[in-house]
Protein backbone atom coordinates (compact mmCIF):
# COMPACT_ATOMS: atom_id res chain seq x y z
CA UNK A 1 0.00 0.00 0.00
CA UNK A 2 1.23 3.46 -1.02
CA UNK A 3 1.35 5.76 1.96
CA UNK A 4 -0.98 8.68 1.03
CA UNK A 5 0.45 12.06 0.74
CA UNK A 6 -0.47 13.95 4.24
CA UNK A 7 -1.03 17.41 4.03
CA UNK A 8 -2.29 18.77 7.07
CA UNK A 9 -1.24 18.88 10.36
CA UNK A 10 2.54 19.70 11.15
CA UNK A 11 5.05 17.64 13.41
CA UNK A 12 4.74 17.47 17.09
CA UNK A 13 5.94 20.35 18.77
CA UNK A 14 8.35 18.21 20.91
CA UNK A 15 9.30 14.97 19.60
CA UNK A 16 10.48 12.21 22.53
CA UNK A 17 14.11 11.76 23.30
CA UNK A 18 13.67 7.78 22.01
CA UNK A 19 12.25 8.65 18.67
CA UNK A 20 14.88 11.31 18.14
CA UNK A 21 17.76 8.81 19.03
CA UNK A 22 16.34 6.51 16.34
CA UNK A 23 15.62 9.12 13.40
CA UNK A 24 19.03 9.98 14.49
CA UNK A 25 21.02 6.94 13.97
CA UNK A 26 18.89 5.75 10.72
CA UNK A 27 20.49 9.14 9.74
CA UNK A 28 24.13 8.37 10.37
CA UNK A 29 26.34 6.33 9.05
CA UNK A 30 28.70 3.71 9.26
CA UNK A 31 28.27 1.51 12.38
CA UNK A 32 25.93 3.88 14.16
CA UNK A 33 23.45 3.19 11.03
CA UNK A 34 24.17 -0.52 10.75
CA UNK A 35 23.41 -1.33 14.77
CA UNK A 36 20.49 0.97 14.43
CA UNK A 37 19.18 -0.85 11.08
CA UNK A 38 19.78 -4.35 13.28
CA UNK A 39 17.93 -3.11 16.37
CA UNK A 40 14.69 -2.24 13.87
CA UNK A 41 14.75 -5.18 12.04
CA UNK A 42 14.87 -6.71 15.71
CA UNK A 43 11.84 -4.35 16.84
CA UNK A 44 9.51 -4.84 13.40
CA UNK A 45 10.69 -9.29 14.25
CA UNK A 46 9.14 -8.80 17.36
CA UNK A 47 5.87 -6.83 15.87
CA UNK A 48 5.50 -9.36 12.85
CA UNK A 49 5.55 -12.24 15.68
CA UNK A 50 3.00 -10.59 17.95
CA UNK A 51 0.74 -10.71 14.83
CA UNK A 52 1.28 -13.87 13.21
CA UNK A 53 0.83 -15.62 17.10
CA UNK A 54 -2.58 -13.85 17.07
CA UNK A 55 -3.70 -15.27 13.16
CA UNK A 56 -1.88 -18.01 12.82
CA UNK A 57 -4.00 -20.46 14.87
CA UNK A 58 -7.08 -19.59 12.73
CA UNK A 59 -5.14 -20.70 9.19
CA UNK A 60 -5.29 -24.44 9.07
CA UNK A 61 -2.26 -26.42 7.76
CA UNK A 62 -0.19 -23.36 8.63
CA UNK A 63 3.05 -25.12 10.47
CA UNK A 64 5.85 -23.34 12.22
CA UNK A 65 8.40 -23.18 9.91
CA UNK A 66 6.05 -21.47 7.70
CA UNK A 67 5.22 -19.10 10.26
CA UNK A 68 8.69 -18.11 11.09
CA UNK A 69 9.75 -17.96 7.24
CA UNK A 70 5.91 -15.32 7.27
CA UNK A 71 7.40 -13.36 10.43
CA UNK A 72 10.95 -13.10 9.05
CA UNK A 73 9.57 -12.14 5.53
CA UNK A 74 7.26 -9.75 6.65
CA UNK A 75 9.83 -7.81 9.09
CA UNK A 76 12.53 -7.90 6.43
CA UNK A 77 9.55 -5.92 4.09
CA UNK A 78 8.68 -4.07 6.88
CA UNK A 79 12.27 -2.60 7.09
CA UNK A 80 12.78 -1.91 3.48
CA UNK A 81 9.56 0.21 4.08
CA UNK A 82 10.51 1.60 7.03
CA UNK A 83 13.89 3.11 5.66
CA UNK A 84 12.71 4.17 2.10
CA UNK A 85 10.05 6.33 4.36
CA UNK A 86 12.08 7.72 7.05
CA UNK A 87 10.83 10.89 5.95
CA UNK A 88 7.29 10.15 6.25
CA UNK A 89 7.61 10.04 9.72
CA UNK A 90 5.44 12.71 11.43
CA UNK A 91 6.20 12.91 14.63
CA UNK A 92 2.84 12.33 15.84
CA UNK A 93 3.42 9.07 17.69
CA UNK A 94 6.30 7.85 19.12
CA UNK A 95 8.57 6.02 16.34
CA UNK A 96 8.25 2.74 17.23
CA UNK A 97 4.66 2.66 16.85
CA UNK A 98 4.92 4.12 13.14
CA UNK A 99 7.23 1.25 12.68
CA UNK A 100 5.55 -0.99 13.93
CA UNK A 101 2.44 -1.12 11.81
CA UNK A 102 4.76 -1.62 8.42
CA UNK A 103 5.33 -4.99 9.97
CA UNK A 104 1.75 -5.62 11.02
CA UNK A 105 0.38 -4.73 7.85
CA UNK A 106 2.99 -6.53 5.74
CA UNK A 107 2.48 -9.47 8.04
CA UNK A 108 -1.55 -9.31 8.25
CA UNK A 109 -1.34 -9.57 4.60
CA UNK A 110 0.77 -12.27 4.02
CA UNK A 111 -1.28 -14.10 6.44
CA UNK A 112 -4.81 -13.26 4.59
CA UNK A 113 -3.09 -14.52 1.50
CA UNK A 114 -1.98 -17.57 2.70
CA UNK A 115 -5.08 -18.36 4.20
CA UNK A 116 -7.27 -17.81 1.29
CA UNK A 117 -4.16 -19.74 -0.69
CA UNK A 118 -6.11 -22.49 -1.65
CA UNK A 119 -9.84 -21.19 -1.45
CA UNK A 120 -12.17 -20.41 -4.27
CA UNK A 121 -13.13 -16.72 -3.90
CA UNK A 122 -16.91 -16.93 -3.57
CA UNK A 123 -18.56 -15.36 -6.60
CA UNK A 124 -21.42 -12.85 -6.82
CA UNK A 125 -24.33 -15.59 -7.27
CA UNK A 126 -23.87 -16.95 -3.76
CA UNK A 127 -24.07 -13.63 -2.18
CA UNK A 128 -27.29 -13.03 -4.22
CA UNK A 129 -28.22 -16.17 -2.69
CA UNK A 130 -27.62 -15.43 0.77
CA UNK A 131 -29.34 -11.87 0.59
CA UNK A 132 -32.56 -13.58 -0.96
CA UNK A 133 -32.75 -15.96 1.53
CA UNK A 134 -32.58 -13.57 4.66
CA UNK A 135 -35.82 -12.05 3.42
CA UNK A 136 -37.48 -15.22 4.72
CA UNK A 137 -35.24 -15.18 7.69
CA UNK A 138 -37.77 -15.00 10.78
CA UNK A 139 -35.50 -12.42 12.96
CA UNK A 140 -36.25 -9.55 10.65
CA UNK A 141 -39.99 -7.51 10.52
CA UNK A 142 -41.83 -6.22 7.89
CA UNK A 143 -39.90 -3.25 7.08
CA UNK A 144 -36.46 -4.60 7.17
CA UNK A 145 -37.84 -7.34 4.65
CA UNK A 146 -38.40 -4.30 2.75
CA UNK A 147 -35.65 -2.95 2.97
CA UNK A 148 -33.54 -5.75 2.20
CA UNK A 149 -35.56 -6.12 -0.69
CA UNK A 150 -35.01 -2.60 -1.89
CA UNK A 151 -31.19 -3.13 -1.16
CA UNK A 152 -31.67 -6.82 -3.30
CA UNK A 153 -33.00 -4.83 -6.17
CA UNK A 154 -30.56 -1.86 -5.86
CA UNK A 155 -28.07 -3.94 -5.83
CA UNK A 156 -29.10 -5.36 -9.45
CA UNK A 157 -30.07 -2.51 -11.06
CA UNK A 158 -27.76 0.71 -10.05
CA UNK A 159 -24.73 -1.14 -9.45
CA UNK A 160 -22.29 -1.77 -12.39
CA UNK A 161 -21.22 -5.86 -12.43
CA UNK A 162 -17.74 -4.83 -11.60
CA UNK A 163 -18.93 -3.10 -8.29
CA UNK A 164 -21.53 -5.94 -7.35
CA UNK A 165 -18.68 -8.30 -7.45
CA UNK A 166 -16.63 -6.64 -5.37
CA UNK A 167 -19.66 -5.15 -3.04
CA UNK A 168 -20.65 -9.08 -2.67
CA UNK A 169 -17.38 -10.36 -2.18
CA UNK A 170 -16.78 -8.24 0.37
CA UNK A 171 -19.52 -7.56 2.09
CA UNK A 172 -21.62 -10.56 1.91
CA UNK A 173 -18.82 -13.05 1.59
CA UNK A 174 -16.02 -11.59 3.58
CA UNK A 175 -13.62 -12.11 1.21
CA UNK A 176 -10.60 -10.12 2.65
CA UNK A 177 -9.90 -7.30 0.59
CA UNK A 178 -6.59 -7.25 -0.24
CA UNK A 179 -7.02 -11.26 -1.18
CA UNK A 180 -9.87 -9.90 -3.57
CA UNK A 181 -7.68 -7.26 -4.74
CA UNK A 182 -4.40 -9.93 -5.80
CA UNK A 183 -6.93 -12.43 -7.58
CA UNK A 184 -8.33 -9.18 -9.51
CA UNK A 185 -4.92 -7.63 -10.54
CA UNK A 186 -5.61 -4.91 -8.34
CA UNK A 187 -5.08 -2.80 -5.04
CA UNK A 188 -6.27 -2.41 -1.79
CA UNK A 189 -7.23 1.48 -1.87
CA UNK A 190 -8.67 0.74 -5.57
CA UNK A 191 -11.06 -1.80 -4.38
CA UNK A 192 -12.15 0.49 -1.02
CA UNK A 193 -12.59 3.06 -3.97
CA UNK A 194 -15.37 1.40 -5.57
CA UNK A 195 -16.77 -0.33 -2.80
CA UNK A 196 -17.10 2.89 -1.19
CA UNK A 197 -18.63 4.28 -4.58
CA UNK A 198 -21.45 1.51 -4.68
CA UNK A 199 -22.33 2.05 -1.69
CA UNK A 200 -23.09 5.74 -1.77
CA UNK A 201 -25.43 4.89 -4.82
CA UNK A 202 -27.05 2.16 -2.76
CA UNK A 203 -27.75 4.75 -0.34
CA UNK A 204 -28.74 7.40 -2.76
CA UNK A 205 -31.06 4.57 -4.45
CA UNK A 206 -32.56 3.68 -1.47
CA UNK A 207 -33.31 7.55 -0.34
CA UNK A 208 -34.94 8.34 -3.82
CA UNK A 209 -37.02 5.56 -2.86
CA UNK A 210 -38.33 7.14 0.28
CA UNK A 211 -36.37 4.97 2.47
CA UNK A 212 -34.85 7.60 5.30
CA UNK A 213 -31.42 8.28 5.08
CA UNK A 214 -30.49 9.05 8.82
CA UNK A 215 -31.75 5.07 9.70
CA UNK A 216 -30.03 3.58 6.59
CA UNK A 217 -26.56 1.80 8.98
CA UNK A 218 -26.42 5.14 10.70
CA UNK A 219 -23.35 4.66 11.81
CA UNK A 220 -21.81 8.19 12.90
CA UNK B 1 -28.43 -10.95 10.99
CA UNK B 2 -30.10 -8.70 8.90
CA UNK B 3 -29.58 -5.50 10.18
CA UNK B 4 -25.77 -6.49 10.20
CA UNK B 5 -25.93 -7.69 6.54
CA UNK B 6 -27.46 -3.81 5.66
CA UNK B 7 -25.21 -2.27 7.27
CA UNK B 8 -22.43 -4.21 5.40
CA UNK B 9 -23.98 -3.88 2.25
CA UNK B 10 -24.08 -0.07 2.86
CA UNK B 11 -21.19 0.51 4.70
CA UNK B 12 -21.08 3.65 7.21
CA UNK B 13 -23.03 6.89 6.10
CA UNK B 14 -20.21 9.61 7.26
CA UNK B 15 -17.78 9.29 4.18
CA UNK B 16 -14.44 7.11 5.50
CA UNK B 17 -11.00 7.78 5.14
CA UNK B 18 -9.30 5.71 2.21
CA UNK B 19 -7.11 3.05 3.13
CA UNK B 20 -3.80 4.83 2.29
CA UNK B 21 -4.95 7.88 4.12
CA UNK B 22 -5.90 4.80 7.47
CA UNK B 23 -2.75 3.76 7.37
CA UNK B 24 -1.21 7.35 7.34
CA UNK B 25 -2.96 8.13 10.77
CA UNK B 26 -3.02 4.43 12.35
CA UNK B 27 0.03 5.28 14.49
CA UNK B 28 -1.31 8.37 15.71
CA UNK B 29 -4.50 7.24 15.81
CA UNK B 30 -3.54 4.60 18.08
CA UNK B 31 -1.95 6.33 20.58
CA UNK B 32 -4.33 8.70 20.86
CA UNK B 33 -7.72 5.95 21.55
CA UNK B 34 -4.91 4.57 24.10
CA UNK B 35 -4.10 7.93 25.77
CA UNK B 36 -5.44 8.64 29.29
CA UNK B 37 -4.57 12.45 29.88
CA UNK B 38 -6.94 14.98 29.17
CA UNK B 39 -4.46 15.66 25.76
CA UNK B 40 -6.71 17.95 23.56
CA UNK B 41 -7.78 15.95 20.14
CA UNK B 42 -5.73 16.30 17.40
CA UNK B 43 -7.33 16.28 13.64
CA UNK B 44 -6.44 13.84 11.21
CA UNK B 45 -4.58 15.54 8.40
CA UNK B 46 -7.59 14.73 5.83
CA UNK B 47 -11.47 15.01 6.53
CA UNK B 48 -12.94 18.42 7.88
CA UNK B 49 -12.03 18.34 11.10
CA UNK B 50 -14.93 20.80 13.02
CA UNK B 51 -17.45 17.79 13.40
CA UNK B 52 -14.23 15.33 14.78
CA UNK B 53 -13.50 18.35 17.11
CA UNK B 54 -16.99 18.68 18.63
CA UNK B 55 -17.36 14.25 18.80
CA UNK B 56 -13.87 14.17 19.63
CA UNK B 57 -13.22 11.52 17.85
CA UNK B 58 -11.87 10.98 13.99
CA UNK B 59 -14.72 9.76 12.84
CA UNK B 60 -14.05 9.51 9.09
CA UNK B 61 -10.99 7.47 10.74
CA UNK B 62 -14.00 5.50 12.12
CA UNK B 63 -16.27 5.32 9.29
CA UNK B 64 -13.21 3.93 7.72
CA UNK B 65 -12.54 1.17 10.41
CA UNK B 66 -16.17 0.16 10.63
CA UNK B 67 -16.52 -0.68 6.59
CA UNK B 68 -13.29 -2.01 6.18
CA UNK B 69 -12.52 -4.85 8.27
CA UNK B 70 -8.56 -5.64 6.78
CA UNK B 71 -7.77 -2.16 7.82
CA UNK B 72 -9.85 -3.07 10.94
CA UNK B 73 -7.93 -5.56 12.03
CA UNK B 74 -4.43 -3.94 11.51
CA UNK B 75 -5.52 -1.17 13.80
CA UNK B 76 -6.65 -3.80 16.67
CA UNK B 77 -3.06 -5.58 16.18
CA UNK B 78 -1.80 -1.92 16.33
CA UNK B 79 -3.39 -1.16 19.94
CA UNK B 80 -3.08 -4.16 21.33
CA UNK B 81 0.48 -4.68 20.69
CA UNK B 82 1.65 -1.17 22.11
CA UNK B 83 -0.52 -2.35 25.10
CA UNK B 84 1.13 -4.95 25.90
CA UNK B 85 4.63 -3.15 25.26
CA UNK B 86 3.65 -0.71 28.11
CA UNK B 87 2.35 -3.27 30.47
CA UNK B 88 5.73 -5.12 29.79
Amino acid sequence: MQPAQAPGPGVRRELDQESRDWLSDLRAEGMVYDAAVERLYELLLRAAGFEANRRAAGIASLDRSEIDQIVSDSAGDALVSVLARLDDFRGLSKFTTWAYKFAILETAVKLRKRAWRDREIPRAPEGWELVQDLRHAPDHDAEQGELLTAVRDAIATVLTPRQREILVAVAVNGVPIDVLAERLGSTRGALYKTLHDARRKLRATLVDAGFDGGELGDTS
Amino acid sequence: MTDELVRRLLGPQRRPLSCEQCFAELDRYVEWKLSETDEPFETCAFCESDDCVQASECLSMGAHLESCPACDEEYASLRDLVLSERSA
